[in-house]
């Protein structure tokens, strides 16, 4: 079963992005922070992490640069949540490894046709 | 797949308001002369979160507001724009106006934009860069044109020009047609590190039509030199497509920074168009027709793999704001649903431990149970057994009652946090200065508790604010420095609260608030009392009534009721005050509403419970001390005052005798100041007792405030002191014109 690691620190965001890739039959572990990704990423794989920018404790840039630092996340495909509409915040994102990005606002559908792009 | 959205807002509205507290709390502490970048970063970070959940869950007026604090807030993060006291109370006011605009959301009200649209107009403003004040300035002065300014301010997404066939046909001439695009892909070498795979992009693109594709290997080296990690190749697609540029672009969104990439339209001759734009015939002289994708990619061989899981029913979605547009839709139509019960939000670990003393419980009772079963006769040692498995049952029990009670438990600081801005406002108000400072926000309290104790909080805060801390210029001419201080502190002591405020202000004026008692004939003129019978004063009900009160004292108004707020939490307030240092009020709480520290009683084989903490003293009646007054009514003279003698036996009816004073208990309670003495045959223990209610059950009684059930299983009374004092109201005022008379 595809796994995926969902990181983001609010609550409802976490709660919806988790409830719509499990109603996708995807298995999903989630993280509120990047520390807490981090800690959980070290011990298990994953097929995708989502994750949010801004963060408390450790923010996704980091996470991410943290991530490829692994031999396990050194191709894992990494997706930022984003609000950012300009390309300097999508592009640190970028520039810290990340995959891509889906932007905020996102509804369900949109977010499922954006991860199935990166996984299979 | 069709979510519904709805079952996420109240996570988010919770969620929300705690950003909201929160971006407060940094906004208030917030130094601008030296901001704290990890301070702006949370306000930004809280901005952010509540502008991500509300477009995601359709509260498209939320996220507009928010998008532009936002930016704002951007730019105050990355040091390009400035942050100012001005700016501070325009931030404050914008947290305001969303907690209002959430409040509305949330109660399925329509909220109200005229202010949050004032308020965009001054970000829009300092963006244009004006400054903070000037910003507030021109708006305050065009509030109407503001409602022209909001809506072009408050565009959701600047991006979301329309990119239609018709701008097309302008750009290439109204002769000839887009029909597809070229397109020229070259990766880089290390694109695959970063996780994005071309075969991923050349997939995309053929779910928005046809696609041509050639592959270029040219650069592909020897085995031996190859690295598996490595892209060597590039594309070149012709994609047939009615898809705007936009959506091609959109595929490699992600590798714009990692690839070279040109994508040109390929255009037709007008002539030619309306042939190629009809479905069947979609195929041009230079373009062939489908089939060919697997073919022509090198790297696979046959069709790609999982292609028609990819093939999405619906082109992929233009533009993001199409997505707010559709969301906003749904929430209106949605059935409204119940107002949200009220909740309470339980750290993992307190659940945990609730399991973990369950699972002890189960031990225990399976110890007993085994104990119970065995057929041996009884034992010595069984007997010894059993008692230590009693004992550890009620450990379990006692330990069981905690861990449910402290999942009620709130940390103060819910109702702390909001204090900080109200003396901000209120001391900028009164143009004095003064400074909060708060200690043990930790401490937690039953959630009931804390819903009533706020408002008697505030007012004492307020109270402080207003008529304690003495104006700046005052102060410093009384050598102290220029600055107010007020402490709030809250503490665990014994099995209760402790809620302390002090101030460093003028303190309580007691003998002019005696001199206002005693021309209210409150005193008499020629009683002799102590500092803190003086500072008692404060709570009786017709002085603070008095205008004037607040005038020369200080505080005043309302303390009467500050004081019942809390008496009816089973809590004690207690003054003091020293003129020119300051005052300090000690409020004194029970951690819960759900159990009180009793003292059992015995009325006519009744037993009767009495809240420990309204008990004053107990004492052996002195018939000597005792007078019957005319109209039936016996006071009990206790030092220098006169209390009424209350006798349950009567008032309740339990038996037609009733025995002489002299010898019998006399239990003294106080309640809103006042003494009364309650006749009881006998002072049993002192339990905690578990409080059900007798309205809920039954009827309300006045002068029983609950019930409880005792350890043998009979029923008993708790006695509501307050009510109390209401029966025996001519027995009071008898026993006071006593007291004064003999004065």
């Amino acid at each position: 079963m595809t796994k995926i690691l969902a990181v983001d620190d609010s609550a409802s965001m976490r709660q919806m992005v988790v409830f719509t890739l499990e109603s996708a039959g995807y298995e999903v572990v989630e993280a509120a922070d990047g520390q807490q990704a981090l800690d959980i990423a070290k011990g298990t794989s994953f097929d995708l992490v989502l994750s949010d920018i801004n963060m408390p404790v450790m923010n996704g840039i980091e996470l991410v640069k943290q991530l490829r630092q692994l031999e396990t996340y050194k191709y894992t495909p990494i997706l930022m949540l984003t609000t950012e509409t300009s390309g300097d915040r999508k592009m640190a994102g970028k520039g810290a490894g990340a995959t891509g990005w889906v932007v905020k606002p996102f509804n369900p559908d949109k977010l499922l046709a954006t991860i199935k792009k990166v996984i299979s | 797949m069709s979510i519904d959205l709805s079952q996420f807002h109240a996570v988010f509205f919770e969620e929300s308001f705690e950003g909201l507290e929160l971006m407060e709390a940094a906004l208030l502490d917030l130094d601008v002369d030296n901001p704290d970048s990890e301070q702006i970063n949370a306000i930004f970070r809280a901005a952010h979160s509540i502008k991500g959940g509300s477009g995601t869950f359709g509260f498209v007026q939320v996220a507009e507001f928010t998008h532009i604090l936002e930016t704002l807030l951007d730019k105050v993060r990355d040091g390009e724009e400035a942050i100012d006291a001005d700016g501070i109370e325009l931030f404050l006011q914008s947290v305001d106006c969303l907690r209002g605009l959430l409040e509305a959301l949330q109660s399925k009200q329509d909220p109200d934009m005229q202010r949050a649209n004032q308020l965009a107009g001054v970000f829009q403003a300092v963006l244009d860069g004006a400054s903070y004040s000037d910003s507030a300035n021109i708006v305050k002065a065009n509030s109407i044109t503001s409602e022209l300014m909001a809506p072009q301010v408050t565009e959701p997404n600047s991006n979301a020009v329309p990119n239609d066939a018709v701008s097309d046909e302008e750009d290439y001439g109204v002769s000839r047609q887009q029909v597809g695009f070229k397109i020229y892909f070259k990766p880089h070498v290390d694109m695959l590190k970063g996780g994005n795979d071309p075969v991923r992009m050349l997939r995309e693109l053929a779910t928005l039509g046809e696609i041509n594709t050639t592959v270029d290997s040219s650069e592909l080296p020897p085995l031996e030199g190859l690295v598996p990690d490595n892209c060597y190749l590039s594309w070149t697609i012709e994609l047939l497509t009615t898809c705007k540029i936009d959506d091609v672009e959109e595929v490699f969104e992600w590798v714009e920074d990692e690839c070279q990439l040109s994508i040109t339209p390929i255009l037709q001759d007008a002539s030619t168009v309306a042939y190629s734009q009809s479905p069947d015939q979609q195929n041009s002289p230079e373009i062939k027709p489908k089939a060919t994708v697997g073919q022509r990619l090198v790297m696979p061989s046959g069709p790609l793999p999982g292609l028609d899981d990819l093939l999405l029913p619906n082109p992929i979605e233009p533009s993001s704001t199409e997505v707010v547009a559709d969301q906003v839709k749904t929430p209106v139509k949605a059935k409204p649903t119940k107002v949200e019960s009220s909740s309470i939000r339980v750290g993992i670990d307190k659940v945990d431990s609730l399991i973990n003393l369950v699972g002890e419980l189960v031990i225990t009772q399976s110890m007993l149970g085994q104990m119970g079963s065995a057929r041996d006769s009884i034992t010595e040692e069984h007997i010894g057994n059993l008692r230590e498995g009693l004992v550890q049952l009620e450990q379990n029990t006692r330990e069981l009652q905690d861990s449910v009670m402290r999942i009620r438990m709130l940390p103060i600081s819910f109702t702390f946090n909001r204090l900080p801005r109200m003396v901000r406002d209120i001391s900028i108000q009164l143009g004095k200065k003064v400074q909060l400072e708060v200690s043990g926000e930790n401490t937690e309290l039953d959630k009931t508790v804390m819903e009533k104790i706020s408002d008697p909080m505030v007012h004492l805060i307020r109270n402080a604010l207003d008529h304690g801390i003495e104006m700046p210029a005052q102060r410093i001419a009384a050598g102290k420095p220029e600055m107010g201080t007020i402490v709030l502190k809250a503490f665990h002591q014994g099995g209760s609260i402790v809620i302390e405020m002090k101030d460093d202000g003028g303190g309580i004026d007691t003998e002019r608030l005696l001199a206002k008692a005693r021309k209210n004939g409150l005193v008499g003129e020629t009683d002799q009392l102590t500092q803190e019978q003086k500072l008692e004063l404060l709570f009786t009900p017709g002085l603070t009534t008095v205008e004037q009160v607040s005038d020369l004292s200080g505080r005043g108004v309302g303390m009467d009721v500050v004081r019942r707020n809390i008496q009816e939490l089973n809590g004690s307030v207690e003054v003091s005050s020293e003129m020119g240092v300051g005052s300090a009020f000690r409020i004194r709480l029970p951690l819960t509403l759900a159990i009180l520290d009793g003292q059992l009683v015995t009325v006519a084989e009744q037993t009767y419970i009495f809240p420990l903490v309204s008990i004053s003293e107990s004492l052996q009646i002195d018939g000597a001390k005792v007078n019957n007054l005319a109209g039936g009514s016996d006071v009990y003279s206790l030092r220098e005052e006169y209390i009424p003698i209350l006798r349950l036996d009567r008032l309740f009816g339990l038996r037609e005798e009733v025995g002489v004073l002299d010898g019998s208990l006399l239990v003294v309670v106080e309640s809103e100041g006042q003494k009364i003495g309650v006749v009881v045959d006998e002072l049993l223990a002192q339990q905690q007792v578990v409080i059900k209610s007798l309205e809920e059950n039954y009827t309300r009684v006045v002068g029983v405030s609950g019930a409880t059930i005792l350890g043998d299983g009979t029923v008993a009374m708790i006695v509501d002191p307050i009510g109390l004092s209401s029966l025996a109201g001519n027995d009071i005022v008898a026993a006071k014109k006593l007291t004064d008379a003999v004065a």
